[in-house]
């Protein structure tokens, strides 16, 4: 390649280090701009050949496209810019491999749910209404003459908000209040290590025991069977407590002493400078890693199908029977459909609740970023 | 404002590490003393004992007794927090609380010990806190934007303005100057001066000049080897210490032949 060649000492500087004998420096030289855009041409152009002229499926055509496109990246950039530029090409081309494989599940799953849930979720009849009195006559109706679609998640959202809300004011105050004393208090007390350790062997502890966990107790408490909405909220605190000391206890230890020394040091009591100075310094990250544990919870199944039952009738009392939940609801509309004969009216409503708690989560995990924005100290 | 400090035979300790031993010396009323030494000497760690910011570490220990005016700060029915009001403390990086604005920094610690305080009073706390920090004509008009907005040199005034909003007795500052540019410093000099004519001011540098700049006495520690504890090896008039100095240790050291 003689013309790059020239190219290179036109252009490159000339460096003292290659003069040095029996030090050959890698060759620095600049990467064609056009080879990419060629390259990508001739990818595309492959996918269209597999997939139209060949009859492939579109994703073996597009696997093999993309290979190929990696092998002539490689190839190419190595003869017109050397090893070191044909390398990382050849890394961001896995890498936004990497990334596209990794979006893929989710997309494919966020468009599965819009789709097959998404026309009864803009209905409003189906937010608003409960499962009572709707049996298999109603979809058989549905499904043969056409008859209105009844029934609908209004019980299992009021559940949902309401079962996972006491969760939430169950584990919180339990949660922050163990990661302020294993942060400001402990130190390396043994009991801190203690502590840490069962934080930890609890948030390995899979959510049906959570929930036989709860069921139990409730047994021993208040009778063999008794389910309610409380005893759910029990289950989901007992997963959501080790996530929320882990989270709290990393945004107040990332509280730099120094804001602690200074209040300390104006004569302000430990105790004031940790509700005072501590806590809203922490607080965007607080309130987002609490959003985010909420959005674990929210969408288990097994430990509130064992402590809390399904009911079909909207149930607002946390103290007393079986209440409804969303994932709940699409577990038993899927598995148990009103009418086995005409699923469909019932696989609909599965979709639905399905795509709801999807967009439950999706706003928790938004309103995390908000409140972690709103709390932060600002700069300016 | 301003009180005596008579600190005897005190030594200082990290869990069992001994990390100053045996000074005892005498901090005059409404001057400033300026303290001196090599790194690591313990000028830090004896500074922090005198409003007992030193136990706040864990292991942190003190022997011996540091005296306000006859009161010695460590006897047993002498609650920490009660010494942190009367002797404040400015330390080596400006840390104004980035939740808080100008205003509410510098009344913090009015407002964290929930004082009530009429809106005219806080107004007022705060325009003469500011004042005596010289920072009042440059943030005047954003006493409401935050703290950490400003820039090293004015968020340092700010954390003196914060201390003595609470109109302590005794000032101390760890190598305030340290992470400010020259002009920063200059002002932060000034600033000094003025407050030893209200306040006890007691100071820590690692830059001598400033000490001979700013100071009344000096007094000058160092250590006989790593790992072993830091020591005063004399204490003196400024003035005497960078002329004349009584002992051999600290003339090599202010001549720059240290080590
Ligand atoms: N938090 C701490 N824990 C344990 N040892 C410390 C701590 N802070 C300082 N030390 C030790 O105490 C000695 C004095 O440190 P310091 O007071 O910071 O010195 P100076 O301020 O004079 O540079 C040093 O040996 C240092 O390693
Ligand atoms: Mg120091």
């Amino acid at each position: 390649m003689p013309t790059l060649h020239r190219l290179d000492t036109q252009e490159g500087l000339d460096h003292r280090i290659d003069h040095v004998r029996g030090v050959v420096p890698a060759p620095v030289r600049p990467a064609p701009r056009r080879l990419g855009a060629v390259l990508g041409a001739v990818a595309v152009a492959t996918v269209l050949l597999l997939w139209l002229g060949l009859d492939l499926h579109l994703g073996l055509a597009v696997t093999g496209a993309f290979l190929l496109y990696l092998a002539l990246t490689y190839v190419g950039f190595r003869v017109a810019a050397g090893a070191r530029v044909a390398t990382d090409r050849l890394m961001r081309g896995l890498l936004y491999g990497a990334f596209v494989v990794a979006l893929l599940p989710l997309c494919s799953l966020l468009w599965t749910v819009v789709t097959l849930g998404g026309a009864r979720v803009v209905n409003p009849d189906f937010l608003l209404q409960t499962m009572n009195g709707v049996t298999g006559l109603h979809d058989q109706a549905t499904q043969q003459q056409g008859q209105l679609f009844i029934g609908g998640a209004y019980h299992a959202i009021v559940g949902t908000l309401l079962i996972t809300g006491a969760a939430t004011l169950i584990s919180v105050p339990v949660g922050l209040l163990t990661a302020i004393y294993l942060v400001e208090y402990a130190g390396r007390s043994r009991l801190a290590h203690v502590i840490r350790f069962f934080v930890d062997v609890m948030t390995g502890i899979p959510s049906i025991v959570a929930g036989l966990f709860a069921f139990a107790l409730w047994a021993v408490v208040f009778g063999i069977g008794t389910k309610d909405g409380m005893a759910g909220a029990v289950a989901l605190s007992v997963l959501m407590i080790p996530t929320v000391v882990r989270n709290s206890e990393e945004m107040l230890r990332i509280v730099p002493n120094e804001l602690r020394e200074a209040s300390l040091a104006l004569g302000v009591p430990k105790w004031r400078t940790i509700v005072r100075v501590v806590l809203p310094t922490a607080a965007s990250g607080l309130a987002s890693g609490v959003t985010l544990a909420i959005a674990r919870v929210i969408g288990e199944t097994a430990p509130l199908l064992v402590a809390v039952g399904y009911a079909r009738a909207l149930n607002t009392n946390l103290l007393e029977g079986p209440m409804n939940t969303l994932a709940v609801y699409a577990y038993y509309m899927f598995t148990k459909p009103l009418s086995p004969a005409y699923r469909d009216p019932s696989i609909e409503r599965a979709w639905a609740a399905a795509l709801l708690l999807v967009l439950v989560v999706v706003a928790l995990n938004l309103s995390a970023r908000l409140i972690a924005r709103f709390f932060a100290p600002t700069k300016r | 404002m301003s009180k005596r400090i008579d600190i005897n035979d005190l030594n200082i300790y990290y869990g069992s590490f001994h990390a100053v031993k045996d000074v005892s010396m005498v901090i005059e009323p409404k001057s400033v003393t300026a303290f001196i030494g090599p790194s690591g000497c313990g000028k830090s760690t004896f500074l922090r004992t005198l409003n007992r910011m030193h136990e706040v570490v864990p292991g942190g220990r003190v022997e011996g007794d540091v005296l306000m005016d006859g009161r010695n700060l460590y006897s047993r029915d002498v609650d920490p927090v009660d010494v942190r009001r009367e002797v404040g403390m400015v330390f080596q990086r400006p840390n104004p609380f980035p939740t808080m604005s100008i205003k509410e920094n510098v009344l913090a610690g009015l407002r964290l010990n929930s004082k009530r305080m009429s809106s005219s009073t806080a107004d007022e706390l705060c325009e003469r806190a500011l004042r005596g920090a010289n920072l009042w004509s440059e943030v005047k008009d954003r006493l409401d934007r935050p703290g950490s907005g400003l820039s090293g040199g004015q968020q340092q005034r700010l954390c003196i303005a914060r201390a003595i909003a609470v109109q302590p007795e005794v000032i101390l500052m760890d190598e305030p100057c340290s992470a400010l540019d020259p002009i920063s410093t200059l002002a932060v000099e000034d600033l000094i001066h003025e407050l030893k004519s209200d306040y006890t001011v007691v100071i820590v540098t690692h830059n001598m000049q400033q000490a001979a700049r700013v100071s009344d006495r000096t007094g000058f520690f160092n250590l006989e080897a790593t790992g072993k504890p830091g020591h005063l090896v004399e204490m003196d008039d400024t003035q005497r210490i960078f002329n004349n100095p009584g002992k051999k240790a600290t003339e090599d050291y202010i001549s720059g032949r240290f080590g």
